[in-house]
């Protein structure tokens, strides 16, 4: 179904086969060695060596002008890292704290437009499918500074329509300060993430497509509830997919980076809440040029998404229900 | 097995054919009943749909209106939605704001001449020769008169100003080549991966996939230092280059692609003779078209919107930079300035979604193809 199977199925194929190869066979897996051979080069100069290189440079004092003057200073930058300096805390409390918030309202909105843009009912189904991936597609510098105008708390058309809705008097310098409020900045940046669902939308809608709806039926001759189909039918049928999203959301929330810095360029205003982990490594590394602890910063992101990823997957097999598995 | 003949009568048959009739306005009124509802549920759930549309397409609204506004609307609060302009007199040489004046229970419109604190002139701006008049009460409370002003001149200012015919170009030779280097490579290591047996394979394709989980911060600030050794940091370089080494999302939506196509065209083509790589040309890639395009699509889209690595790479040299990183520095210099800001945001995006509404059918599918397909 998704990376999760082929990763298996794939090493399921490599056992088994250890026996010596053929003349035939040598020819190709020479072959498919030139195909991959690209891949294998670029692995190796842009994953796996430099991966090492920031592991060595995170025990050195780097000096990017001047190499030779790099001295090697042991544990000093983890010492600091994990020890000394508060800002990794704070930025790393503000990555969770936001992912806590995001993740959840991004995917289940995904979730529940996918089920509109799936039901029959709906006139104009593909006219409303473009639609709504349309703002994806908008480029995310310019999506980031369209919301801030709108989300402009005096000449912004957020809080007009709220004071028009509801009559509160919000539409003024002194309203809703979508991007000035600590209390619900983290709501402020899901509502500019929610452009970025497109991705999503489509991953659910095929997802739902592909659920047989004799399920669904069934169901409904056996006086299931709609609740009901919902959890027992949809829900799991379309879980791999839902896994996915979650993974990716997940992947995409820790390095998140482009809305705080094009909209404060990274000062965390307000009140140090949109201090991501990413601005401080990013400070770090490019406007400080402490690259020897830029490089610790790094790479205890990579050690905390693998365990999480890592969390993810191994929770996937109590939840996530693939049609094509082998009991 | 003897089934009742449906021609029998069973009662007489003006009974009969009396109960057809009614049986026949039964079930049409069910029907009818059935279709309105649906019709109901239809109209319902369309326009839920619709309402949530109009909210999530808001923003883009906001700023194509401001983006034709002119500056002193943008800071109005009490301007209306549409771009527009307070509406003014020329009398007597002078220019005159037009005010809604409530005169003898209705509001006219009319062009303020002298203002006091007390008591202000007006004079009627369709009918001047009528003399002047006066109104009591304070010409402070009154609210301006607006009309429709499109302020067309903001396009052409934010074009001129951020300089986009230089980030246009900076922009698409990026995404040209970068699409090209990126699209060819993948599919290159694609077929390599679905075709062929060799010892570690599935090691190699789990190592392949996850890639795409590494965060990309991880290896960044070595790649730098040697760009930086190597004189590339101020050149496009360090961005086109590693694109020629196939990235792992496009190699596994290609090697989905390629299990898809049956192989007995694969065997006939090596029966002849044809090597592996022109089985891979003349076979395999004009089957793959959609998939190839899909491919192109996501890499242009994602040159287009690349920002972190243009950002550190191309901090120091502006003539280099693309879109992405210009309209960012915009923002800086011209946050005075909303309505040319908006215009220059919009002019970012015609170029993406004009290639998005014209080839969705194979975007789409590509999208489908990574997240779900087996």
């Amino acid at each position: 179904m998704d990376y999760v199977t082929e990763i298996q199925s794939s090493l399921a194929s490599e056992r088994g086969r250890s026996k010596r190869l053929s003349r035939a066979e040598l020819r190709e897996a020479r072959w498919g060695y030139a195909f991959i051979g690209l891949w294998l080069v670029g692995f190796l100069a842009f994953y796996l060596l430099p991966m090492a290189a920031s592991l060595v440079f995170s025990f050195l004092d780097l000096d990017l002008l001047n190499p030779s003057r790099s001295t090697f200073v042991g544990l000093e930058n983890w010492r600091r890292l994990l020890f000394e300096d508060p800002l990794v805390w704070q930025s790393l409390r503000v990555t969770f704290v936001f992912a806590a918030i995001s993740l959840p309202i991004g995917m289940v909105s995904a979730l529940f437009l996918a089920v509109l843009l799936n039901s029959a009912d709906l006139i104009g189904r593909n006219l409303f499918r473009t639609l709504f991936y349309a703002p994806t597609m908008v480029p995310v510098v310019a999506g980031i500074l369209i919301w801030s105008g709108v989300l402009n708390p005096a000449t912004g058309w957020i809080n007009q329509l709220i004071q028009w809705a509801t009559g509160l008097q919000v539409a003024n310098p002194n309203g809703i300060r979508w991007l000035d409020d600590a209390r619900i900045i983290y709501l402020t940046y899901t509502m500019i993430g929610i452009w970025g669902i497109g991705n999503a939308i489509l991953y659910n809608l095929a997802a739902l497509q592909g659920v047989p709806s004799e399920l669904y039926e069934a169901a409904k001759i056996d006086g299931a509830s709609w609740f009901r189909r919902l959890r027992s039918i949809m829900l799991p049928m379309i879980s791999p997919v839902i896994f996915y999203n979650l993974v990716l959301s997940f992947v995409g929330l820790m390095q998140y980076f482009q809305v705080p810095y094009v909209l404060n360029g990274g000062n965390g205003y307000p009140e140090g809440t949109t201090f991501f982990y990413l601005i401080h490594f990013y400070r770090q590394s490019f406007q400080f040029l402490d690259m020897g602890y830029g490089s610790a910063i790094a790479w205890l992101l990579f050690v905390i998404a693998l365990a999480i990823t890592a969390t993810l997957f191994a929770t996937a097999k109590h939840w996530v229900y693939y049609a094509g598995e082998r009991r | 097995m003897a089934r009742p003949n449906p021609a029998m009568p069973i009662y007489g048959d003006a009974n009969l054919a009396e109960r057809d009739a009614r049986n026949a306005q039964r079930a049409q009124r069910a029907r009818r009943d059935a279709a309105n509802r649906s019709l109901i549920v239809k109209t319902l759930i369309t326009s839920v749909v619709l309402v949530l549309l109009l909210l999530y397409l808001m923003p883009l609204g906001y700023s194509i209106v401001t983006s034709f506004s002119s500056k002193s609307q943008v800071s109005d609060v009490r301007a209306p939605v549409l771009p527009s302009a307070r509406m003014q007199f020329e009398y007597q040489r002078r220019t005159l704001d037009v005010l809604e004046v409530p005169i003898d229970g209705e509001s006219r419109e009319l062009a303020l001449v002298r203002s006091g604190r007390a008591s202000s002139t007006f004079v009627d701006p369709a009918d001047p020769a009528a003399g002047e008049i006066e109104w009591e009460g304070s010409w402070r409370t009154l609210a301006p008169v607006y009309t429709l002003d499109i302020e067309w001149e903001n396009y052409p200012r934010a074009f001129q100003f951020i300089d986009f015919m230089q980030l246009l170009r900076n922009t698409l030779m990026y995404a040209f080549i970068t699409t090209i280097a990126a699209t060819a490579s993948a599919a290159v290591v694609a077929y390599g991966f679905a075709r062929f047996r060799f010892p570690f394979k599935g090691i190699l394709f789990m190592l392949l996939i996850s890639t795409i989980i590494l965060p990309p911060q991880a290896t960044l600030v070595p790649q730098y230092a040697v760009f930086f050794r190597l004189g590339w940091v101020g050149t496009w370089l360090p961005l086109i280059i590693p694109t020629f080494f196939a990235n792992a999302y496009n190699v596994f939506l290609l090697r989905q692609y390629f299990l898809t196509i049956p192989t007995e065209l694969e065997e006939a083509a090596r029966v002849d003779g044809a090597g592996p790589i022109r089985t891979f040309v003349s076979i395999i890639l004009p089957q793959a078209v959609p998939a190839l395009i899909a491919v192109s699509l996501f890499h242009f889209f994602f040159a287009w919107n690349d920002f972190f690595g243009p950002l550190i790479y191309l901090a120091g040299s502006q003539q280099l930079q693309p879109i992405s990183v210009g309209l960012f520095r915009f923002n800086g210099l011209y946050a005075s300035e909303p309505q040319l800001i908006q215009a220059a945001s919009i002019m970012t995006m015609l170029i993406p979604l004009t290639i998005f509404f014209f080839a969705q059918r194979f975007f789409m599918q590509g999208v489908v193809i990574t997240g779900v397909d087996k």
